[in-house]
């Protein structure tokens, strides 16, 4: 039991270097809110190496510390909406049963987006973002399944990780 | 299916994308040609509507943000936010688009002149 949390530092410390590099990343794609979603990565393995509970918690100490570091408050309620909805999709998605790891990550970055997405109209107060759904379903689509591929891989060499 | 997505996968690939398709329709069938003007919004309220056919600069909320508008289409070129998303923005000119300053909550709303008193009642 007391890998467990161990493991909890090494996978928040980890989360938060992917942030890192994520906004080391010069490349803007013309479109608010679109990027690679480095760190969830990160949380799509713990979703399957950990208790729900613990990759929640996971995903908010991440986006609180990455926020606090190298954001602002509004990146914080930005980052905070889509990583609670996409990994609230993901929980879903993998009880449901039927879904690969790519499949439940490329919900994950499709829902992520649209969290954010909604948090970004409640705050300017607007529905005008709205313009930018078809292009954000597709990106989070894209990196969902980028990221999706990557965890698998990474799964499958990390069996022998606890449990 | 040799890169290991299953049956539910390819169902939920197809659902975004068929939903992100009808989303791109909605947007053409809403939004008409025609677009001219420009709508600056900070929280909510308008804070003033110009004319994309004339090239000019506007300070707004008192200078956090200068929007510039040139051969049809407006851009933010400066804002004081450490994050400048709105600054990195392609500029708009379609009808719809919008720029957004999050941290000032500002919102610069692309729309055709005849939208635009149905939209002062609605807000």
């Amino acid at each position: 039991m007391k890998s467990r949390v161990a493991y909890f530092g090494v996978f928040t410390a980890l989360a938060l270097i992917f942030s890192y590099v994520e906004t080391l990343i010069p490349v803007h794609f013309g479109v608010p809110g679109m990027k690679l979603g480095l760190a969830n990565l990160i949380i799509v393995i713990a979703l399957y190496k950990m208790r729900v509970r613990e990759a929640f918690l996971l995903s908010v100490l991440r986006v609180l510390l990455s926020g606090f570091l190298f954001g602002n408050y509004f990146s914080i309620i930005y980052s905070l909406s889509g990583a609670l909805l996409s990994l609230s999709a993901m929980t879903l998605l993998k009880r449901a049963g039927g879904f690969s790891v790519t499949g439940v990550s490329i919900a994950g970055g499709v829902f992520h987006n649209i969290g954010q997405l909604i948090a970004a109209m409640v705050v300017v107060e607007t529905f005008s973002a709205a313009y930018y759904m078809p292009a954000l379903l597709v990106a989070g689509a894209a990196t969902g399944f980028l990221i999706g591929a990557a965890a698998d891989g990474m799964l499958k060499r990390l069996k022998n990780l606890w449990q | 299916m040799k890169n290991g997505l299953k049956k539910k996968d390819w169902i939920l690939i197809v659902v975004i994308l068929c939903v992100a398709g009808l989303a791109v329709l909605v947007r053409t069938f809403v939004g008409a040609a025609g677009a001219n003007r420009v709508i600056v919004k900070r929280e909510g309220e308008i804070e003033g509507i110009y004319s994309l056919s004339e090239d000019r600069e506007v300070e707004i909320n008192g200078g956090t943000n200068l929007l510039q508008i040139k051969n049809g289409e407006a851009s933010m070129v400066q804002a004081d936010c450490p994050d400048q998303l709105c600054v990195h923005q392609k500029p708009v000119s379609l009808n719809h688009e919008s720029i957004i300053c999050l941290p000032n909550r500002v919102v610069v709303e692309v729309e055709s002149g005849a939208n635009r008193e149905f939209d002062a009642v609605t807000n």
